[in-house]
């Protein structure tokens, strides 16, 4: 009897040094683990100030000729009231904006896709998107319930050459794939819209139709089909690292900040270049508009580099 | 078989002792954690907060001197900086203990920081918070006695520090930098007050308590005396109206605050029923404004002025839509006029501003506007 004890307790001090070892191990290794972690994630940052005002006049007018943007906006007749919004409102900056419908809708104009299966419309958005780009060569990609400032999208990509490969927006990661969440707005240069018309024709690699049983959400499929092409996810933020898209609308993340920083909410809380902002109703929209496109303190400037002019037959902006 | 008893006896204890110490050391490493960085968190705020007070303002006889005028990462402000100097504006701020926590506290982390001298004024003397208590108690009825002694009480203890003195509830947000703009075009000694116009009950019409309202020194000067002559007296609650028929009769003008395409800049309500909503026709508003309403985006100057109804997230949704948030690059529609003061006020010793040829030129522009007015 004494015998068994003993070696039960052997048993339990060995078991428990044994524990000790191995927590430590796990923590030292968790630790470094991830920062490499860290580094693997892509941040895009915009140029800074100081690289802006060494460029010439004509460097200056070929970049705002560059930096244009075709909006491609996914719309759904259920989604009327979004669609509506978006139309009235900051889709008018993009420098051209296309709505691309599931179906059509007799009160707004959009390109008819006939195609319910999201994922499917995504493709054929993109490739008619590609096919009637003309010289622009930035391509913003949302849902009607995001709302996004085109001036602070072409800020962002001010220095990318669209010749590259670029696919920006707020990154997150399922498994091993980083991903640019669609809800925030998804941007591609003409690079890589190129390389995904190439890879939609693998049927293996980035099929149309998925499994019928196991329905990826079209943001994955996008980066993986992106991923084959050696094209790689980046998060879009500013100097500060704060992210520039966010699919939170700006009254919650407020909120958020006011619980957390009560003493420096709005410098906590969001960037001063933000791109998006979602899940907002219409009225804040439009309130929205104004404090982004009117609302300001006389006599405070920031004499910019670059100007964006205001859109024609527009009043709210 | 005692052999074998042993063995499983030890291989237990070692699963005993493995699990038991993983417990022991999640529990400890968890609550540990947890515990320390939760009143960490905390702390920090409180400091933190306390840490930022003291550098943007200095406490004295009740009241908050601005230290630190803000500026923007990257923004030039020298026209900004120009008229915080030359347009002194004394905010006082109508609140009460009750609300200090809830309501004050926010005015005073964001639009009152671009003030140059802020009092809030309470039923009770605060020397942490500041807040100043004139005798009065809480309450709707109340509200016109507390502008009467705080009037005086800025008159008598800050007279000489400011030029113009505003009046605020702690659910107004105002934006400082848009009224010093319209300010800077009249003069301090001239008896005129700016506010949201409205028509009714007062020959001249009155300013709406809720969005704010500015007197000019002189025409704080004339509300004093008439005071003292008993040519005003505390003749009703209803502070806005009571103070406007006080107006009228020492003879300040009540001013047209609009900007130069004729849109309002002091809002009684907040941004949101200005720019999408439509109130209903029987609404009390469509009788009250002095000018013409008008519903949606133009609604609204670009150089809004003041906001009411305003809760403290959507004080700091305005505060970064004001300060913060903007489009790069992009080139506002309307461009407003700068001041014609301005190049006074930048002009080098002696570069006094000819008072008496301002007030003269003014005074005649505000009678010539007063006969365009439309009077229903």
């Amino acid at each position: 009897m004494m015998y068994e004890g003993s070696s039960f307790m052997k048993g339990m001090i060995l078991g428990g040094i044994f524990c000790l070892v191995v927590s430590f191990f796990e923590t030292f290794n968790s630790g470094t683990h991830s920062e490499g972690h860290e580094h693997l994630h892509h941040h895009l940052k915009p140029v800074s100030k100081d690289e802006l005002e060494k460029l010439s006049e004509s460097q200056m007018s070929d970049w705002t000729l560059q930096v244009r943007v075709y909006c491609l906006i996914m719309v759904t007749p259920k989604l009327l009231v979004h669609w509506a919004t978006a139309n009235d409102t900051w889709s008018k900056h993009c420098d051209k904006s296309v709505f691309y419908t599931s179906e059509s809708s007799k009160v707004l104009e959009a390109v008819d896709l006939q195609e319910q299966d999201e994922w499917a419309r995504l493709r054929k958005a993109i490739r008619h998107a590609y096919e009637n780009a003309g010289d622009l060569r930035w391509f913003f990609v949302a849902r009607p319930t995001t709302f996004a400032i085109i001036e602070n999208l072409k800020y962002l990509v001010l220095d990318k050459d669209p010749s590259q490969p670029f696919y920006i927006g707020h990154t997150e990661k399922s498994g091993e794939l980083d991903y640019v969440e669609y809800d925030s707005g998804i941007v591609l240069s003409y690079e890589t819209m190129r390389r995904l018309i190439e890879i939609f024709k693998d049927v293996d690699r980035c099929p149309e139709r998925g499994n019928a049983l196991w329905k990826t959400p079209e943001e994955t499929q996008l980066a993986t089909c992106l991923k084959y092409s050696g094209v790689f996810a980046e998060n879009g933020e500013d100097a500060q690292g704060k992210g520039l898209f966010n699919k939170k609308s700006v009254s919650s993340l407020i909120s958020d900040s006011m619980g957390q920083n009560p003493a420096d909410v709005v410098e906590a809380c969001c960037s001063d270049m933000a791109i998006t902002f979602g899940g907002m109703s219409q009225s804040q929209i439009q309130v929205l508009m104004y404090g982004v496109y009117r609302l300001r303190p006389y006599g405070h400037d920031f004499h910019d580099s670059l100007t964006f002019l205001p859109p024609k037959d527009s009043d709210n902006d | 078989m005692k052999a074998l008893g042993a063995r499983s006896a030890f291989y237990v204890g070692f699963v005993v002792g493995t699990c038991t110490l993983y417990v022991l050391l999640r529990q400890v490493g968890f609550t540990r954690d947890l515990g320390s960085r939760e009143s960490e968190a905390h702390e920090k705020s409180l400091l933190e907060m306390v840490k930022e007070e003291n550098k943007n303002w200095k406490k004295e006889r009740l009241a908050l001197f601005n230290l630190n005028h803000p500026h923007h990462t990257g923004e030039d402000g020298t026209l900004a900086d120009t008229l915080y100097k030359h347009v002194r504006i004394l905010c006082w701020v109508m609140t009460g203990p009750n609300n200090l926590e809830k309501k004050a506290r926010h005015v005073k982390a964001t639009w009152s920081r671009h003030c140059n001298i802020v009092v809030f004024i309470s039923s009770v003397d605060d020397p942490d918070f500041p807040t100043v208590g004139l005798n009065t108690k809480e309450g709707r009825d109340q509200l016109y006695w507390k502008t009467i002694r705080a009037f005086h009480y800025v008159m008598d203890k800050y007279g000489d520090e400011a030029d113009w003195f505003l009046k605020a509830d702690d659910d107004t947000y105002v934006i400082v930098d848009n009224l010093r703009w319209i300010l800077a075009s009249h003069s301090p000694e001239d008896p005129v007050y700016f506010g949201r116009r409205f028509k009714p009950y007062a020959k001249q019409g009155y300013m709406s308590g809720g969005a704010g309202y500015v007197l000019s020194k002189e025409a704080l000067r004339r509300f004093v005396e008439g005071f003292r002559t008993k040519v005003c007296t505390h003749t009703s609650s209803v502070e806005d109206l009571a103070l406007g028929q006080c107006m009228e009769k020492v003879g300040v003008v009540a001013g047209d605050s609009r900007d130069t395409l004729q849109r309002e800049t002091f809002h009684p309500f907040e941004p949101e029923s200005h720019l999408t909503g439509t109130f209903s026709k029987t609404f009390w508003y469509w009788n009250y404004c002095y000018y013409p309403i008008v519903q949606g985006p133009q609604c609204c100057s670009d150089l809004a002025v003041s906001f009411h109804y305003v809760n403290p997230s959507l004080m700091y949704l305005l505060e970064y839509y004001t300060y913060h948030l903007r489009a790069f690059g992009y080139k506002y529609r309307y461009q407003p006029s700068e001041p014609n003061v301005i190049q006074d006020f930048n002009a080098p010793a002696p570069g006094k501003v000819e008072i008496g040829d301002i007030e003269e030129k003014l005074g005649v522009e505000e009678q010539e506007g007063e006969k365009k007015s439309p009077r229903t």
